[in-house]
Formats: structure tokens, C-alpha cells, sequence
């Protein structure tokens, strides 16, 4: 087919019939979006965002993303390299199973974590019996579900970079004689580090946003464990508000980071 | 190839979706059966799940739905426009909410009450006895959010006893408070007599007497311009009837 057609610098135009969906697909993304602003209290906007329990979950929500991010770095940076360029048996396999958060419910990420490290689970038990140690309700919960859920997003678009860049530089550092170490923090590591960026943005975004994994593990306590969704979920039933107030922030910060990381992320993984 | 499997699988997933709409709406019988909606508080579940039937059978062509959550959501779905026929809520504050947003048909009549308990894991390990055992350093309890009707109960039994507690976590309904002591994270959680009731050999019952002093009144109301009226209206007797609260009682709840 594409050898028997020239090449002519014609453009074809698009078909109409895809301005319909398409119009249709953008609104369903924008129009909740405006119906928020349109809804939002804005005269008492300031004294609903700065209220004792809005700032405590905010707080959290940054302290315990910023770390669940760091995390997701620190493990899911090591585990993305071994991916992209180890060669073990089964490597396709774990490569599936590390999308498993991005798939399953976050809510039943929760659940799996609370009957792991609860105290009814035998990891959980353990930490209680040698440590004297419990996690559930704590914020080290938090930022274990967090990570839980997030590090997909680390590891896929790491990856991604790591793939796209290729091995050459790699070769060529080994074959001169450098030491697979000094490879990895010479070239590998400098290589990639536009898609760690992409892909640290948006494991703190998910981060942010995470919540059925957070109230089933964590529950759900002002400063310890009610993070920025959790306090817009509980208000939402008594102060529609001040949970609509809260949401607008919680749009705010994710306009913010699509515009941080869109170089990348936003034209497909890495 | 590949696309048109893509093509027939969107095809079959639009048809099964169809389909599933229209079982639904027609029911399984021949005559066309008037749908009625009732939002109930999470802790009626049980009791206006099993007296279904008899509602049916009595109002022949009535097919009760049942929607049970919190009772400030549920308020909050009704204040919203959430298509509804029937409020059951599990406190008064949350009635209000939907007469004040002008919701209500009538005066909302109460039906039954309901108390606090405290639950713990089969054998009681940390030898929970009273209220005040709740505050001892190493329990871990769990409660409902203030914001909620259980919720509000706790915070006017603590204002009672002068007790303060410190919860391991404030959840969003009673049933979650439920589910954490049935997994053992919590050593304790107060939840209503009707819910120990309802998990029991799973949880057990630690009554308290400081109890009574947070009664927590259910009302009832059919919801204005329903469309379904009089059978909204209907349902709203038929809980208040003998066989109704009969039933209610045996799962726990108290006379209104």
C-alpha cells in the first residue's frame, strides 16, 4: 500500500464525523469542571479552604504525598531499570504485575493491605509481635497506600524512558571500560531523568488523589490520616460548601501538574 | 480482523447494556409494576430487605427499591434531586435537612430508636467493660465522624460521661466502624445495637448504661411530588404497622 502511493505534501483533513464525539468527549471533561466553579461558595471561598481541618488535610496530603513519592522513586527507580533492561526469567510476568494497582479498585488495594499488615494479617501480626508496631490508622498507612496505588505511574514511565533511549551510550561506557555502576550513575540515570521527572509528577498527583486505598487502610482521623479527598468525601454530606471549595483546590493542583509534566506524559507514557 | 472483534465486543457491551436497562425498568412480569424508591439509613437494611415482600404482596404492582447509605448522604441526594419516594433517616438532624430544603410531603413520623453499644472481637482481648474502658491508653477504638448521626451520638455520650476519647480513626458510617473491629484492626468501636445485632458471633456486644442518654429517633416521610404518591404514602404506614415493627424490634431497635 504505501509504496504504490507518491508521496504528496497533501493534507487530508479529518473526517467530520469525528468533531461530534470528540466535542462531546471534552465536554464531559470540562463541563463538571465549570459546574464546580459555577457552584463554588467564592464570598466564603477563603474562610472555607483556610478552616482548622481543610489546612490539617492539606498539610497531610502534601507531607505524606511528597514522601510517598520519594518512596516510589527509591523503590519503583530501581525496580523500572531492572525491567527495561534485566534479563530474567519471567521479566514480562512482573512487568504485568506491577500494573496491577493502576487496574485494581484502590479500595481493594486497601483491603489487601489492611489484611496484610492489620493486625489479623500474619505480616501485620509479625510487626506487632517483634516491633510491638501497628500501621493501620497511622500515617504510615497513608503513605503505604499511597505508594501502593502511585507506583505504577513511576515505574511505567520511567521505563518507557529507559526503552526509548536505548543501550547504545550504555555499550559504548562498558565497552570502554566503564564499571556497570558508573554506567548506571554516568549515563543511565542522566539519560532518563526528564521521563523520572514526568513520572514523579504524576505519582505525586496520584498521590493527592488517593483515597478508596487510604479510607480503607488508614480510616480516617483530622491530621493523622484525613487527607484532602477523605475530608471532601466527609464534608460532601454536610458542608456540599466547603467540600465543593476543597475540590476546586484539589483541580487546582491538578491543572498544575498536567502543566508540569505535559511536555512528556501528556504525548503518550514517558 | 483484530478491529472488527474490537467492533462487535463494543457492539455486544452497548446491546448487554441495552438489555440490562430494559429488564430493569419492565420487570419480569407481564403488567407494568410501579417502581418505589426508598432511601433508608444503612442500619434498616436488613429489617425493610426481609418485610419486601409482604409490602409487595399487599400493594400488588408496587416494586420497592431500596437505596440504604448514610443518612446525611442519602439527605444530601434527596436535596440534590436524587429520584426518591421514601426517607428513612437514622436521626433527626438529618430530616431536617430534607424538610428544610422543602422535600418533605407532611410531618416525618417517627418509627422506631436506636442506641449506641460498644463492640469488640469475639473473647473481649482487651477486657473492655464501660465506657470509660474505651479511654485507656493502648485501645485502639474507632467511632463514627461527628458529622454523622452515630457519630453525633458518640460526641453527646463523651459530653455526658465528661470521657474524652481519642479515636485510631472518625469513619464515615457505622457500618465501616463495624467492619474494623470484625477484622480485628480495632480492639473497639461504638456502633448501634441494631449493628452488633447484626454481625453477632462475628463481634461482641459490651453494653453500657451512659447509652440511653443518646437516643437516636428514626423518622419517616414520603418525599413531595412523588411521583408514586400514594404508595409512597403507603409505605410510610406500613412501616408503622404492628407486623413492621414487630420486626424491627427483634433486630434491636427500640419503640419511638
Amino acid at each position: 500500500m504505501l509504496q504504490t502511493r507518491a508521496p504528496r505534501p497533501v493534507h487530508t483533513g479529518l473526517p467530520g464525523g469525528l468533531w461530534v464525539p470528540s466535542v462531546l468527549a471534552l465536554g464531559l471533561i470540562v463541563l463538571p469542571v465549570i459546574g464546580l466553579v459555577v457552584r463554588a461558595p467564592w464570598s466564603r471561598f477563603g474562610e472555607l479552604v483556610t478552616s482548622e481541618s481543610a489546612l490539617a488535610a492539606l498539610e497531610l496530603s502534601l507531607r505524606t504525598g511528597l514522601v510517598s513519592t520519594l518512596l516510589c522513586v527509591v523503590l519503583g527507580g530501581p525496580l523500572a531499570v531492572v525491567l527495561a533492561r534485566g534479563s530474567v526469567p519471567g521479566l514480562r510476568l512482573l512487568r504485568s504485575v506491577v500494573l496491577l494497582p493502576l487496574v485494581l479498585p484502590p479500595v481493594v488495594g486497601g483491603l489487601a493491605l489492611l489484611y496484610l499488615l492489620g493486625i489479623s494479617g500474619f505480616a501485620g501480626y509479625a510487626l506487632n509481635v517483634v516491633f510491638g508496631v501497628r500501621i493501620p490508622f497511622t500515617t504510615t498507612a497513608v503513605i503505604l497506600a499511597q505508594t501502593f496505588v502511585a507506583m505504577p505511574f513511576l515505574v511505567v514511565s520511567l521505563e518507557g524512558a529507559l526503552r526509548t533511549g536505548g543501550e547504545r551510550y550504555e555499550v559504548i561506557a562498558a565497552t570502554l571500560g566503564a564499571p556497570p555502576w558508573t554506567v548506571f550513575r554516568r549515563i543511565t540515570v542522566p539519560l532518563v531523568l526528564p521521563g523520572l521527572g514526568s513520572g514523579m509528577v504524576l505519582s505525586f498527583a496520584r498521590c493527592l488523589g488517593e483515597f478508596g486505598a487510604t479510607i480503607a487502610f488508614a480510616g480516617s482521623l483530622q491530621g493523622v490520616t484525613r487527607t484532602l479527598p477523605l475530608e471532601v468525601y466527609l464534608r460532601e454530606e454536610v458542608d456540599p460548601d466547603g467540600a465543593i471549595a476543597l475540590s476546586l483546590v484539589l483541580v487546582v493542583v491538578a491543572i498544575v501538574v498536567i502543566a508540569v509534566a505535559r511536555p512528556r506524559s501528556a504525548e503518550g507514557w514517558g | 480482523m483484530k478491529r472488527w472483534v474490537m467492533v462487535a465486543l463494543a457492539a455486544g457491551l452497548v446491546l448487554a447494556g441495552c438489555g440490562a436497562g430494559n429488564t430493569a425498568a419492565t420487570g419480569s412480569s407481564a403488567p407494568a409494576r410501579v417502581p418505589v424508591t426508598v432511601l433508608a439509613a444503612a442500619s434498616l437494611q436488613d429489617v425493610f430487605t426481609t418485610v419486601k415482600p409482604q409490602f409487595e404482596a399487599a400493594n400488588s404492582g408496587a416494586d420497592l427499591r431500596f437505596s440504604f447509605g448514610g443518612s446525611s448522604a442519602l439527605a444530601q441526594q434527596i436535596v440534590n434531586g436524587a429520584p426518591a419516594d421514601v426517607f428513612a433517616s437514622a436521626d433527626e438532624a438529618q430530616m431536617k435537612v430534607v424538610q428544610n430544603a422543602g422535600k418533605a410531603a407532611g410531618t416525618p413520623r417517627p418509627f422506631v430508636t436506636n442506641v449506641l453499644t460498644i463492640v469488640v472481637p469475639p473473647g473481649n482481648p482487651k477486657g473492655i467493660h464501660s465506657f470509660a474502658d474505651l479511654a485507656k491508653p493502648g485501645v485502639i477504638e474507632v467511632v463514627c465522624a461527628p458529622q454523622v448521626p452515630c457519630g453525633a451520638a458518640t460526641t453527646k455520650i463523651e459530653q455526658v460521661t465528661r470521657i474524652k476519647l481519642s479515636p485510631a480513626s472518625e469513619e464515615q458510617d457505622v457500618r465501616s466502624v463495624l467492619s474494623k473491629v470484625e477484622a480485628k484492626v480495632a480492639d473497639a468501636g461504638l456502633v448501634y445495637v441494631t449493628d452488633a445485632r447484626s454481625a453477632a458471633g462475628k463481634v461482641q456486644e459490651v453494653n453500657f448504661p451512659e447509652a440511653s442518654k443518646a437516643i437516636n429517633t428514626y423518622p419517616i416521610v414520603a418525599i413531595k411530588n412523588s411521583p408514586h404518591a400514594q404508595l409512597a404514602q403507603a409505605f410510610v404506614t406500613f412501616v408503622l404497622s404492628s407486623a413492621v415493627q414487630h420486626e424491627l424490634a427483634s433486630a434491636g431497635f427500640g419503640p419511638a
